[in-house]
């Protein structure tokens, strides 16, 4: 839990604090603790260089040479019976690290246990691809290519998965704004019409709670429909306005609402 | 001619009706309006309630076409993504004139909930949009209450004067 502050005028103060950016941490056990991992990890040393592994969450997390990813996982799978690789993706650090953590959330069936393989790439540095030992990693990569913008070598298909193929810049990095860049705000309209469309269609509205409701040009309240174009300011603005289902005049052979005649059900039947 | 003697002054006029052609061609055009069998989000469930028996858009006359050739309105129903886009854009180019759209729910009307990088704000930076339909997502009513006011505004339309751009884009 957070250390209780006071809420008084905390309005006065700006949005965003750091509050939202505090990491949540779970308390590490070693992981000799445990009997099954204890035995991976001496099994795992003997073959690899493992700088670091602690378990955390009832999960043995273990932290390995990039260059290495292939070697460990298809051990893992072969020998220490870690037969699937349910997730793999990518955390960035490129603002305080200069590059990306990257994960694999390994599941043994037999041994009921999971284990967190992590390794860290520089932001550029190219990263072996798992293809040919989970065939699960083809989207997994894919998606972290197309989000983080990581370079996964040695991958079959390797193109965005989920933004277009002409995006620009990386949507899951940090440095990347929610509401998208430059290229982003004029994507569609740069697509369909071409970029001379722009000055005509305009920029986004991102307020989308933008109403003028004596703009009736635009907007329409139900209920209370005047003409359009209408002009409803200072006190123009009519009482009542009839329901109205269909024009005027009525149309031939469909017969005419009559708001009158309409009846107002107290209770569904 | 028939034998019998019938009183047309009395028994409900002669067997004619005086129209204009404006009038007629509305009339046909307003009851038998096909959309395009089209979702994108949650909206397209609340569309196909409306399309299923207890709402019945048949009664309509509206009979939901799977191709854009066959369709006159299309019912933009969800977050309209900003891949798909130029995809939606082809489907409604695709569509013969007169051709009209109904913008159904907040993501397709403004962009909605989804104030992110993805998502068009608004379906009508890509296609000219006839009716807005608020709701997250609407009622099937409301898709019906949207549907007649959209026959509405096609009886109002002249058949003869040239057809106007809604829009330059």
């Amino acid at each position: 839990m957070r250390k209780y502050t006071s809420k008084t005028d905390v309005q006065a103060k700006s949005y965003y604090n750091d509050r939202f950016y505090v990491t949540p941490t779970l308390p590490r056990s070693k992981a000799s603790d445990d009997e099954v991992y204890s035995k991976d990890i001496e099994a795992l040393s003997a073959k690899f260089e493992i700088s670091e592994n602690y378990v955390e969450n009832k999960e043995l997390v273990i932290y390995i040479q990039p260059d290495k990813n292939v070697e460990v996982l298809t051990y893992l799978k072969e020998e220490l019976e870690y037969d699937m690789c349910m997730e793999l993706s990518a955390v960035d650090y490129i603002a305080s690290r200069g590059g990306f953590e990257i994960f694999y959330e390994m599941l043994s069936m037999s041994k009921h246990r999971r284990m967190r393989v992590k390794t860290f790439i520089r932001q550029k540095q190219p990263l072996e691809s798992i293809i040919n030992v989970f065939k699960m990693a083809s989207w997994s990569e894919r998606e972290m290519y197309d989000m983080y913008g990581v370079k996964v070598v040695n991958h079959p298909n390797m193109k965005r998965i989920l933004m277009p193929d002409d995006w620009y810049d990386y949507p899951l990095r940090k440095t990347y704004p929610l509401t998208g860049d430059e290229a982003a705000s004029w994507y569609e309209v740069d697509k369909i019409f071409g970029k001379e469309a722009r000055d005509i269609i305009g920029p986004e509205i991102r307020d989308c709670a933008a109403i003028d409701r004596y703009d009736t040009e635009r907007f329409s309240r139900l209920g209370h429909e005047v003409p359009f174009g209408t002009d409803i300011t200072d006190g123009k603005e009519p009482e009542h306005t009839p329901l109205a289902y269909q024009e005027e005049g009525g149309v031939r052979f469909i017969k005419k609402l009559n708001e009158e005649d309409s009846v107002t059900i107290k209770e569904r039947r | 001619m028939a034998q019998h003697k019938v009183n047309y002054l009395a028994d409900g006029g002669a067997p004619i009706a005086l129209t204009t052609v404006d009038k007629l061609v509305n009339w046909g055009r307003s009851n038998s309006l096909w959309p395009l069998t089209y979702g994108l989000a949650c909206c397209a469930i609340e569309m196909m309630a409306t399309g299923a028996s207890r709402y019945d858009f048949d009664r309509f006359g509206t009979i939901f076409r799977a191709s854009p050739r066959q369709a006159d309105v299309i019912v933009i129903a969800g977050t309209l993504t900003k891949k798909h886009a130029e995809f939606m854009r082809r489907l409604y180019d695709q569509m013969p004139d007169p051709k009209w759209v109904i913008s159904m729910g907040s993501c397709a009307n403004t962009g909605g909930m989804f104030n992110t990088y993805a998502t068009v704000q608004g379906a009508d930076r890509i296609v000219p949009v006839d009716i807005y339909l608020p709701g997250c997502a609407p009622r099937p009513e409301t898709l019906q209450y949207a549907l007649m006011m959209l026959q509405k505004k096609i009886r109002r339309e002249s058949i003869f004067r040239a057809n106007k751009k809604k829009r330059l884009v």
